[in-house]
């Protein structure tokens, strides 16, 4: 597995040692392990010598950006107002039903995380939400069911 | 120069273009009220407040924000802009904590002076202030109070753009959005310098310094202690402001008065200590540079640089730690001063130091950090017990019901009360400077420093960084060595400007062997504990008062202080010896960067 530090590397060669190097290096780490650490957080501030708050500020402003640790697999389940309207609300029971978490909760095997996001652009087809970066459309209560069956069959 | 014409309330008024319509309006004294706004600092643009309407255009315009434009027409105080921003006030008003009553900041806030022009009812807009918002007390310098944060976010760019630290940040988003710490730790736990420059900002209630003066009362009140207090040279002329004088009024006499009329025991100055410090210092500069340029003593770190802020000590500390070697390890006359309260002072005056209670009137929010430093206690007690800031000591004397104005003038009580205008220019960036070269020379050469009126212009003055460098000449027979040595000084206030020197100094690249640097910007007069508001112009006329306060004084070189003579003579024997090392010098350690 990568290393945070290779990682910082390989981006601040190709960005420079500068600020805008700053999206790009946590980018790759959410995309290695789900979520970035404080200490990672530290390491990347004095790799491009800007503070450690700094670098906490910009990851805890994008909602895919996550400094928590989370489940192998983050379901972000859009909250705009289009897919609230197509039955949002009862998606969103169904996944804390079968997951037996609540919102912002992570399942205990570590599996799934529970989340919302904003308008993820699929208002035409929603409700919709995304695990990790792949769209779910036109979701019911049923479908959510099998959705999360298929990803707990796929890891054992 | 490009000039743009424009209207504002009716009046045409030439400005040069980039001018904003705020600067604008200003020039021809018409108030647009701000809050996010500073003019230390860069536009944010994010509170609204000042919003004006210009003609023929259906938004309003951020006033602060934009330029103004050629052939603008400006109105700045229509139905639709007093509507505008009653709403936004009200609106600000809706997420903060308004119990004004139990704030540090009531009578003093900007959001309640606003919320008082604009006459905002109370059940405009629901409150939405967040629950269960608790107060960070973990510093000892300063406290943060979420529930009274407007976002404005001048802390943020205070703690960015003057200091260079960015222990703050705006953390999440949206309704969310809040000023965190790294993780939202709390403060004694990050980057902090503690210098207090965003308490000075804020203007709110939201970052507050901690506040002891309440333990100072009992201690008065206490038949059993005997209370000490030294005030800082920069407090005297800033205190004035908090108790009805124009800015830059000097009130060192009325000050000395209000103490002993509270009931303070011994009325002393710190002033004392700066020229104690300059002789160790002084001492420690000449040893330094004789090991170096005599004995080509490879082990010596040049510049030295001075350790009286303890803003710029943290900063250090968490910024360099590999470069400590080059700070003084002299303390800072406050420490010096709570160090010989309990010693040097005590045996004088025949009272037991444990009952002694050594409070230290400072301009500062780090001096509260330094004197609960655990190894400030080389009296054997707590060197110093309290530090409170100009603006806690101001309202103790409202407090006191003093009618500050008609009290007389005295003088401060004896013995370490005695001081000379180079003590007193400690208080403005140059000051540490002016007052070292003045000794450092004549011990030197036996003369006087080559300067008018012994005062040393360029050291002085407000750019963040200034050097000079005297050539020695003429030197006295044992510092021969120095004969034709061209001192290379600078001065740094603001650590943004701190920064630069050590960069330059970690590089291997600094030509100087002797730098002050002070956290504030402006030095102490600057400092995080004085009276709020501040700006360049405030801090200018507190900067002209300290130097008038140093030419009135009838000595002005520190090692003519009759008191300091004394307390060699009696108490201490030599510069920088063995009782100097264990009461009057400190070390430092390394701390992390988040």
């Amino acid at each position: 597995m990568l290393e945070i530090s290779e990682i910082i590397q390989e981006k601040v060669a190709e960005h420079g040692r500068e600020r805008k190097a700053l999206l790009p290096i946590l980018q790759s780490i959410v995309n290695l392990k789900n979520y970035i650490a404080d200490k990672d957080m530290v390491q990347i501030a004095e790799a491009l010598d800007i503070s450690a708050a700094d670098v906490y500020g910009t990851a805890s402003f994008y909602s895919f950006l996550e400094t928590e640790e989370k489940g192998k697999y983050v379901i972000r389940v859009c909250k705009s107002i289009t897919c609230e309207m197509k039955g949002k609300h009862c998606v969103l029971k169904a996944l804390e039903d079968t997951l037996k978490v609540k919102l912002g909760e992570t399942t205990h095997d570590g599996l799934f995380s529970l989340e919302q996001a904003n308008c993820l652009g699929l208002c035409d087809v929603g409700p919709a939400m995304l695990i990790n970066e792949q769209p779910y459309t036109k979701l019911t209560p049923d479908s959510v069911h099998e959705i999360i069956t298929e990803y707990r069959n796929k890891v054992k | 120069m490009t000039t743009i014409k424009l209207k504002i309330d009716g009046h045409t008024i030439e400005v040069e273009k980039g001018t904003t319509i705020l600067e604008a309006a200003k020039k021809i004294n018409v108030k647009i009220p701000t809050l996010c706004h500073h003019e230390d600092l860069c536009v944010a643009g994010n509170c609204r407040v000042c919003v004006v309407e210009v003609k023929n255009r259906h938004r309003l315009e951020a006033s602060c924000a934009v330029p103004a434009e050629e052939g603008m027409d400006i109105l700045t105080n229509s139905a639709k802009v007093r509507n505008a921003r009653k709403d936004i006030v009200s609106l600000l008003v809706s997420e903060h904590n308004t119990q004004c009553t139990t704030c540090y900041r009531n009578t003093n806030c900007e959001l309640q002076d606003l919320a008082a022009e604009y006459n905002v009812d109370g059940n405009r807009f629901l409150s939405v202030l967040k629950p269960n918002l608790s107060i960070d007390k973990s510093s000892w310098s300063i406290e943060k109070d979420d529930s009274k944060c407007i976002r404005c976010q001048r802390c943020v760019r205070t703690c960015a753009e003057l200091q260079h630290v960015n222990a703050l940040t705006a953390a999440n988003k949206g309704h969310e959005m809040k000023i965190a710490t790294f993780m939202d730790l709390p403060f004694n736990e990050v980057v902090c310098t503690n210098c207090g420059q965003c308490v000075n900002r804020c203007p709110t209630g939201a970052l507050t310094e901690r506040r002891y003066f309440d333990q100072v009362w009992e201690a008065i009140g206490d038949p059993n202690k005997h209370v000490v207090m030294n005030t800082a040279p920069s407090v005297r002329v800033a205190l004035g402001e908090m108790l009805g004088y124009e800015v830059g009024t000097r009130v060192t006499g009325k000050m000395v008065t209000a103490m002993r009329k509270m009931g303070v025991d011994s009325v002393l100055d710190t002033d004392f200590t700066a020229d104690l410090t300059i002789i160790e210092e002084g001492n420690e500069l000449l040893t330094r540079l004789k090991k170096v340029v005599k004995d080509g003593d490879k082990s010596i770190k040049l510049p030295m640089i001075t350790s009286c802020s303890p803003g710029w000590v943290k900063f250090i500390e968490h910024m360099f730690p590999n470069h400590l070697g080059h700070l003084s390890t002299c303390k800072s006359p406050q420490q010096m001063f709570g160090a010989l309260a309990k010693t040097y002072y005590a045996e004088k005056k025949g009272i037991d130091p444990k009952d002694i209670v050594s409070v230290a009137i400072m301009p500062c929010a780090a001096k509260k950090y330094e004197a609960n430093r655990p190894e400030m206690n080389s009296s054997g007690y707590r060197d110093i017990d309290a530090g409170l800031t100009t603006r806690e000591f101001g309202l103790m004397i409202k407090q006191a019901g003093l009618d500050f104005k008609n009290l007389e003038d005295t003088a401060f009580d004896s013995i370490m009360g005695e001081s000379t205008g180079a003590g007193v220019i400690f208080g403005a960036t140059g000051g540490v400077m002016e007052a070292a070269l003045r000794t450092a020379y004549a011990v030197v050469t036996g003369r006087k420093v080559p300067f008018e009126n012994l005062n040393i212009t360029p050291v002085r003055g407000t750019d963040g960084i200034r050097a000079a460098s005297i050539k020695i000449e003429g030197c006295l027979p044992e510092w021969n060595f120095l004969e034709g040595v061209e001192l290379n000084v600078a001065v740094a206030h603001g650590l943004k400007n701190a920064r630069v020197i050590m960069d330059e100094i970690a590089a291997g690249k600094s030509k100087y062997h002797f730098i002050e640097i002070m956290a504030c910007p402006g030095g102490c007069i600057g400092g995080g504990g004085q009276p709020i508001p501040t700006n360049a112009e405030i801090r200018a006329k507190r900067t002209k008062a300290i130097y008038e306060e140093d030419m009135g004084k009838p000595i002005r070189m520190s090692h003519e202080n009759p008191e300091i003579t004394q307390i060699y003579e009696e108490f201490l024997g030599e510069p920088l010896g063995h009782k100097s090392h264990d009461l009057l010098h400190t070390h430092y350690q390394k701390r992390h960067r988040h």
